[in-house]
């Protein structure tokens, strides 16, 4: 029954469902501390946690947000494609799984709530750390908010409509 | 080489880069890139409150806070040792935009007229950084992802229920910083 809940919840996130069979000791996890030291730098160096920037795709005056959004879906979109062509496994040797996600309600108004907080903040929840990272040091406040909501729509969710 | 690497970078470098994390990502451990999930899982691990929805083996995602501790540590190397000598650049339209408001110190990566610990105190101080905020974070869950997970993962697995959720990412971005915005600001 535990175990319904948890896939039932699960599986509405569309992140929240990739799970190794296999079992890891916990430095395994530095690697993925690695990629996100390389993640922040290109945040920074690109200014993609640049609220200038965000207001400048809004206001459509710059193409660079679209162009690095743009070429990251094209490189991921082939990444994918030759990963499943060639039957890319892991390090690990597993095979690389895809879930498929599911439609629901939440897409549109939850998107809808997120991109007006993206244009006030100038920031998705990567630049977020990025930014406190920086050493603009009150963004830690918005980032214990964004938590707070993520707890309030937790709490509410099942008066929400999906 | 530094100096290059010091000047900001094209979109056509940092997007291909960023669209790598997809696969290195997969390859490295199955999983499936993305970020606003971090914050589920801290609710889950600090204050469940036995709501359901934070009732999860957070323990088997802790990879994504290992992911976002490194992007919070980026960020401070990025600007410790690359950091831009010049001024950023904005588009003079922008500049024109924001002068109105009284904005005009471009040296951050957020402006620090509107961001700083003292705003925070103020209506639009708290607007800016704490709705803002909490929109961000109660909008990517409802929406089940952010950039990072539907508009770059889903697009790239080509799933429709994400290119759905990115044009109300954009559709809402667009009215917030168009219509809605510069009252804000002008409070």
């Amino acid at each position: 029954m535990i175990k319904d809940i948890n896939e039932d919840v699960r599986a509405l996130d569309t992140i929240c469902v990739n799970e190794s069979q296999l079992e890891h000791k916990w430095w395994h996890n530095l690697k993925y501390l690695v990629v996100g030291i390389l993640f922040g730098i290109i945040f920074v160096k690109a200014e993609i946690i640049s609220w200038f920037r965000i207001q400048e795709m809004f206001r459509l005056e710059s193409f660079h947000m679209y162009g690095v959004i743009g070429s990251a879906v094209m490189v991921g979109l082939i990444s994918v494609f030759l990963i499943k062509k060639f039957d890319v496994k892991t390090i690990y040797g597993e095979k690389i799984e895809f879930h498929p996600k599911k439609f629901n309600k939440g897409n549109i108004y939850g998107g809808l709530i997120f991109g007006f907080g993206w244009a006030i903040t100038g920031a998705c929840p990567g630049p977020l750390f990025a930014q406190i990272g920086s050493g603009a040091t009150v963004i830690l406040i918005t980032l214990l908010s964004a938590i707070a909501g993520t707890w309030v729509y937790g709490y509410f969710r099942e008066k929400l409509p999906h | 080489m530094l100096e290059t690497i010091r000047q900001p970078w094209p979109w056509y470098i940092a997007g291909p880069l960023i669209g790598l994390t997809v696969p290195v990502l997969l390859i490295i451990g199955n999983k499936s890139f993305g970020i606003s999930s971090s914050l589920r899982h801290i609710c889950a691990a600090c204050i469940p409150a036995n709501i359901p929805f934070f009732k999860y083996e957070w323990k088997k995602e802790i990879w994504n806070l290992f992911f976002v501790a490194g992007i919070l540590l980026g960020g401070f190397l990025g600007v410790q040792l690359f950091s831009n000598p010049l001024p950023i650049e904005i588009a003079p339209s922008l500049a024109t935009y924001l002068g109105q408001f009284g904005i005009s110190d471009y040296s951050g990566l957020v402006p620090s007229e509107l961001f700083n610990w003292s705003a925070l105190f103020t209506l639009k101080g708290f607007f800016m950084i704490v709705v803002g905020g909490f929109l961000v974070g109660f909008g990517t869950r409802y929406a089940g992802g952010c950039t990072s997970g539907h508009a770059i993962m889903g697009l790239s697995t080509l799933q429709w229920p994400s290119l759905v959720a990115t044009c109300c990412f954009m559709a809402g971005g667009f009215l917030m910083a168009n219509l809605i915005l510069p009252y804000i600001l002008k409070f």
